[in-house]
């Protein structure tokens, strides 16, 4: 598919060969050449150019003058001086001074490498030509002989084991890299089935770090649970609560309109995976009047009173929910692991 | 005692214990309670109940009801607690302008004591959460830092993580939690108004809450640092990328034509 | 060649230096190409070296910051000056960059520089590309310096991506966790290369200090790289220019490197340095202190990426949850399907320029820039791309739209979903519309002279408008540039009677051609018989 079936009179001319200066007489769009240099002010009045001069100077020296006023700053203002600067509000003073007077010193200096630029030196614009980047024709002939030379004197071509255990080797030689890749981390097994819920493990509430009882529980609250025995500085703490994190309502039973959520709760206290089952991220916006819960990071929408069913958004499925029920000693406890892998949907999840 | 149990289960039982507790309760109060005082207390309180049920049937009925049972423009009062009136009220969302999904606050129309009547006259229709002494929602002293903790974990998911209110579905959204004052912050957590669940004290104890309202008040105030500079509304990325783009690359475009201009020339003469 | 006089000469100490350096790197032989080298004036030739400019102000600051910030997730409990923080869990990483915003004299300074730099990179590229696009300057010989541009872009999201998180503030954390969960999409490897790249379960505790080693290492360094190479062959190339008088596609017309660039190039340098700390003074980026450190089961309201991340944020919002669950497997489409879209968006961007040459079947180099609505097709090519683009950016913040324009969240997501289809198209139609109404004008102008404003009565009473006529420069101008032909797919039958049936590739490639050069697509320009004819017979009209 090529270029080669393309008649080159499809192509317009040139605008060069076209607009010729041959034929400028009759073409009345023909280049006009480069007009005319006309002087600035400057050019022509000494006393314009002194003063740009002057003001390029009061630049540096005025960016000098900033580049003190950052050393004092720096050395004045404590690191936590908080100070109320129209509009900025009230902002820290150290990181004000430092940036205003580092930004002036700086601003000043391009400022005034600039003016001098565009006031006192030369602004006659010149041609400069332009060459082919292709090599001519010689240059190319004379690199491919030069390739073939060295081609013929390799043997390359001729001696065809050399060359094919060669490729072999070099081919290989990157898997030992490949290889060393492997201990980024372990396998994925069946690490994303489970947490740490488990039959008989009570529900910690996540603010008072206290078992959570069934009359602790509203209709219309919101309350986060954790399984016990987690220690927020146990060391895999985030990567437990990551996939455990527990969000809590109370609906009335009645409201409650899938029938296995309604067996699963306790008294209507219904225990949902805090994790989004879009990417993961810790959902939690609970509208009390409509039993709705809505993703943060892309708003995907579940209804707690129906299975945690998606109403809208990019969630594929459901917010796993936990079976719950209560212990001798009263507390909701976990009736056993979720049925499903919590969190974000993967190949293996099936 | 074993008759005792065997009648545990009859019909009336829960009767007489409820009888035998309220009376015990009463006598107690009785026993303890300064008995002048809790006269004109009792006076002062029927007044005020009296006071509320004038002003709920002019500002309040035609929504929810003569006695507060609820209509279909607005939900039922009973147990609502004066808390929740205190709130609704006290922030101006009621009355509400218009039923839509969300009533928004505004101007206050009543003033202090006659959200007190208001208050007083809902609570009597149905126990609910009361609203705070000053005391209970006091935060100096709490602890800002677990506050902001309790904040990210309850509340930061609809407030954002300094309180500056987001968006929730079809329109509704959480507030921003500026200038808000304890007392109210204190109640929407206690009360959960409109879409906003509820936080109560059996899960979230009044020290938390005292803890959260510290955090807001040093993050979210009309004097709350922003050592960087402008907040830029405290958004995040959305805003800091929009002021990027306008006064940071445009800024620097507005430079750039300025260097590549052509400088004057002299008039031609 | 008298040596004598040369050694009796003292040379001043410049040159001698200059001398020993030429003596072993040959100096003399690079000045003289380049020392005068003629750059246009032009202020969209600029956004190039804000880019460059913001990426060394990057690297300066960056340098700094390493000095102070530990890459690391061992938890420690925070007693340092800012209060709201002070007896909370969080990771050295988090307690580090504190550190440097409340402790380090300046460190709040250099880090609001180095991500607002990174903010104004980022656009800067976005611009800069598309100036480049619109004026067709992608075309032969710098096919590859766009192509270097363009992975400078993408590698510039990246390298800004990995740098947000490294805070492991409960923003960014939430941003690391969505791309884990991207990654748990992908098919069959998806597990593995979430176990692998995580060091294990989510979050684990290895991902601060990958991300470390490839922010400030990896990425940067395969960057200077690419901008070294996008620089020489800027040099080697020569700048492009726009038409003009004296302005030809053999030479380029300018000022030289020495003095005048180096001035206004190097002053720029420092004027973009200056603006960007000055905002780093004023404004806010990122206060990561107030977004408390990184906990799976926390999360915030506007949750967003940066704003170069922000379309590809978009996609995964607006997206339907599509998962296909089939013999024990799991297709996730809701998340997969916005990753292939990321790709191809980004990707057709990279691949234009070899399309639009295939088409077009030009191989000949072009160093003067088209004006954009000479080129209609590509124009609303572009402004398509760019609205797919934006439109995603609205979905990509939807929530913050959905609370300050007070609209419904849903309502936004349905708007973009819309918008995503019909957005382009519609964008389409009307920068091409527009670019040959543009046409249009400049041919009016080219053969009946400008409007002057005045308002002439003739005898009779009717008013006109005088045209002044155009001088030389602007005629030129006007008529500069080039039109292509549509191709044909010729004859059927070739010369001996044979048969020859034009391939699928051939039919599509000429019917792009139409559609590039067809007629109603583009204006034809003004000839010169066209222009003698109303010019001589000096009737209005």
């Amino acid at each position: 598919m090529s270029s080669q079936e393309i008649s080159e009179e499809g192509l317009p001319a040139e605008q060069d060969t076209a607009h010729g200066a041959v034929k400028v007489a009759d073409d009345p769009f023909a280049d006009p050449g480069l007009p005319a240099h006309r002087p600035r002010i400057q050019d022509i009045d000494e006393r314009a150019a002194k003063r740009s001069e002057r003001t390029v100077a009061l630049m540096f020296t005025l960016s000098m003058l900033a580049t003190i006023g950052f050393i004092a700053s720096y050395v004045i203002f404590p690191v936590d001086k908080i100070v109320f600067i129209w509009p900025f509000g009230h902002v820290s003073a150290l990181n004000f001074s430092l940036g205003l007077t580092l930004g002036l010193a700086l601003f000043l200096i391009g400022a005034g490498a600039v003016h001098w630029a565009r006031t006192l030196m030369s602004d006659v614009e010149v041609a400069d030509d332009r060459h082919p980047i292709e090599a001519t024709p010689e240059v190319k002939a004379k690199v491919l002989a030069d390739f073939a030379d060295g081609a013929r004197e390799s043997a390359i071509g001729r001696r065809k084991l050399i060359r094919n255990t060669m490729f072999g080797a070099l081919a290989l030689v990157p898997l030992s890299g490949v290889v060393l890749l492997r201990d980024l981390g372990p396998l994925p097994e069946k690490k994303l089935r489970n947490t740490l819920w488990a039959k008989g493990k009570q529900l910690v509430n996540m603010n008072t770090m206290e078992p959570l009882r069934p009359e602790d529980v509203v209709v219309g609250s919101l309350t986060f649970a954790m399984p016990e025995g987690l220690e927020e500085d146990a060391h895999d703490f985030q990567n437990q609560i990551a996939k455990a994190a527990l969000m809590i309502v109370r609906i009335e039973p009645d409201d409650i309109k899938d029938k296995q959520s309604r067996e699963w709760a306790h008294e209507g206290i219904v225990a949902f995976s805090k994790i989004c089952t879009h990417v993961g991220c810790p959902i939690s916006l609970y509208e009390q009047q409509t039993h709705h819960v809505l993703c943060p990071c892309h708003q995907s929408t579940f209804d707690l009173s129906d299975g945690a069913r998606v109403i809208f958004g990019p969630a594929g499925h459901p917010l796993p929910q936990l079976r719950i029920g209560v212990n001798s000693e009263g507390n909701l406890e976990a009736l056993g692991d979720f049925a499903e892998p919590v969190g974000p949907a993967f190949w293996e999840r099936g | 005692m074993k008759k005792l149990s065997a009648r545990r289960r009859h019909p009336l039982a829960a009767v007489v214990v409820l009888l035998l507790a309220l009376a015990a309760t009463g006598g107690l109060y009785a026993a303890f309670a300064p008995a002048g005082k809790a006269q004109a207390d009792d006076t002062a309180q029927s007044l005020a109940i009296d006071e509320g049920k004038k002003l709920y049937s002019v500002g309040c009925a035609s929504c929810h009801g003569s006695g507060g049972q609820g209509t279909t423009d607005g939900p039922s009062l009973v147990g609502v607690g004066s808390a929740a009136v205190d709130f609704q009220v006290g922030t101006g969302r009621m009355p509400a302008q218009q039923p839509g999904a969300q009533v928004p606050k505004k101007k206050v129309i009543y003033n202090q004591a006659q959200i007190d009547q208001l208050a007083a006259y809902v609570a009597s229709l149905g126990a609910g959460p009361i609203t705070p002494k000053q005391s209970q929602v006091d935060p100096s002293g709490a602890d800002v830092a677990k506050g902001g903790d309790l904040f990210r974990t309850n509340c930061a998911q609809c407030h954002n993580f300094t309180g500056k209110g987001g968006a929730l579905t079809d329109g509704k959204y959480a507030p921003d939690l500026e200038g808000v004052s304890p007392k109210h912050i204190y109640e929407a957590m206690q009360t959960g108004p409109q879409s906003m669940p509820s936080f109560p004290d059996s899960t979230m104890p009044e020290q938390e809450k005292k803890d959260i309202i510290a955090y807001i008040k040093t993050v979210n105030g009309d004097d709350s640092a922003s050592p960087g500079g402008l907040s830029l509304g405290g958004l995040g990325p959305v805003s800091e990328g929009l002021f990027g783009w306008i006064f940071g690359l445009g800024g620097l475009i507005a430079i750039a034509v300025w260097v590549a201009a052509h400088t004057a020339k002299a008039k031609k003469s | 060649m008298s040596t004598v006089t040369d050694t009796q000469r003292k040379a001043p100490a410049g040159e001698r230096v200059a001398d020993w350096a030429d003596g072993r790197l040959g100096i003399y032989g690079l000045a003289k190409a380049n020392m005068r080298k003629i750059f246009p004036d032009h202020w969209s030739f600029m956004l190039g070296e804000i880019c460059l400019y913001s990426f060394i102000i990057i690297i300066l600051t960056g340098v700094y910051l390493t000095l102070f910030f530990h890459p690391s997730m061992n938890e420690v409990v925070y007693h340092g000056p800012y209060e709201p923080m002070q007896g909370i869990r969080m990771s050295e990483a988090y307690a580090s960059t504190l550190d440097i915003s409340f402790d380090v004299r300046g460190g709040l300074l250099m880090r609001q520089i180095h991500h607002w730099a990174a903010v104004i990179f980022l656009a800067g590229m976005f611009v800069h590309m598309f100036r480049v696009f619109f004026t067709g300057a992608y075309r032969k010989p710098r096919e590859i310096n766009w192509l270097f541009g363009f992975l400078l872009f993408v590698l510039g999201m990246f390298t800004g991506f990995t740098g947000y998180s490294l805070p492991d503030d409960l923003l960014s954390g939430t941003g690391v966790r969505f791309t884990q969960g991207a990654i748990l999409s992908m098919p069959i490897v998806g597990t593995y290369i979430s176990m692998f790249l995580f060091g294990g379960e989510f979050p684990g505790t290895d991902i601060i200090a990958r991300f470390y080693s490839i922010h400030i290492l990896l990425l940067p360094g395969i960057m200077l790289g690419l901008v070294v190479g996008h620089l020489i062959l800027v040099f080697f190339h020569k700048h492009t220019q726009f038409a003009g008088p004296g302005k030809t596609n053999k030479n380029v017309v300018g000022m030289p490197l020495l003095p005048v660039y180096m001035a206004k190039a190097g002053g720029f340098f420092f004027l973009v340095f200056g603006f960007i700390a000055m905002i780093a003074a004023i404004a806010t980026i990122n206060p990561i202190w107030a977004l408390g450190p990184y906990r799976p089961d926390q999360v915030s309201t506007g949750a967003q990426p940066d704003w170069y991340m922000g379309f590809a944020e978009g996609f995964v919002r607006v997206m339907p949850g599509w998962e296909i669950n089939l013999w024990g497997h799991t297709l996730v489409l809701g998340v997969l399907i916005p990753l292939v879209l990321f790709g191809l968006v980004l990707g057709a961007l990279a691949l234009y320029p070899f399309i639009e040459s295939w088409v077009t079947g030009d191989k000949r180099e072009h160093h003067i820039l088209d004006k954009p609505r000479n080129a209609p097709t590509r124009t609303a090519l572009g402004v398509a791309w760019v609205t797919i683009y934006f439109v995603m950016l609205i979905g990509g913040g939807n929530d913050i739209w959905a609370t300050h324009f007070h609209l419904s969240l849903n309502a936004i997501s349905w708007f973009v979903r819309i918008a995503f289809f019909a957005g382009p198209v519609l964008a389409f139609i009307v920068t091409r519309r527009i670019c040959l109404g543009l046409q249009r004008r400049d041919k009016e102008k080219v053969l009946h002279g400008r409007e002057s404003g005045t308002i002439k009565r003739l005898p009779h009473g009717e008013f006109v408008e005088i045209h002044e006529p155009l001088g030389p420069e602007q005629l030129h101008t006007l008529t500069a540039h080039e039109q292509y032909k549509p191709i044909e797919i010729g004859p059927t039958v070739d010369e001996n009677g044979v048969e020859r049936k034009p391939s699928a590739l051939q039919k599509l490639r000429a019917r792009l051609s139409r559609s590039y050069y067809g007629e109603g697509n583009q204006i034809p320009k003004p000839t010169a018989e066209e222009y003698k004819e109303i010019t001589s017979g000096h009737g209005h009209h």
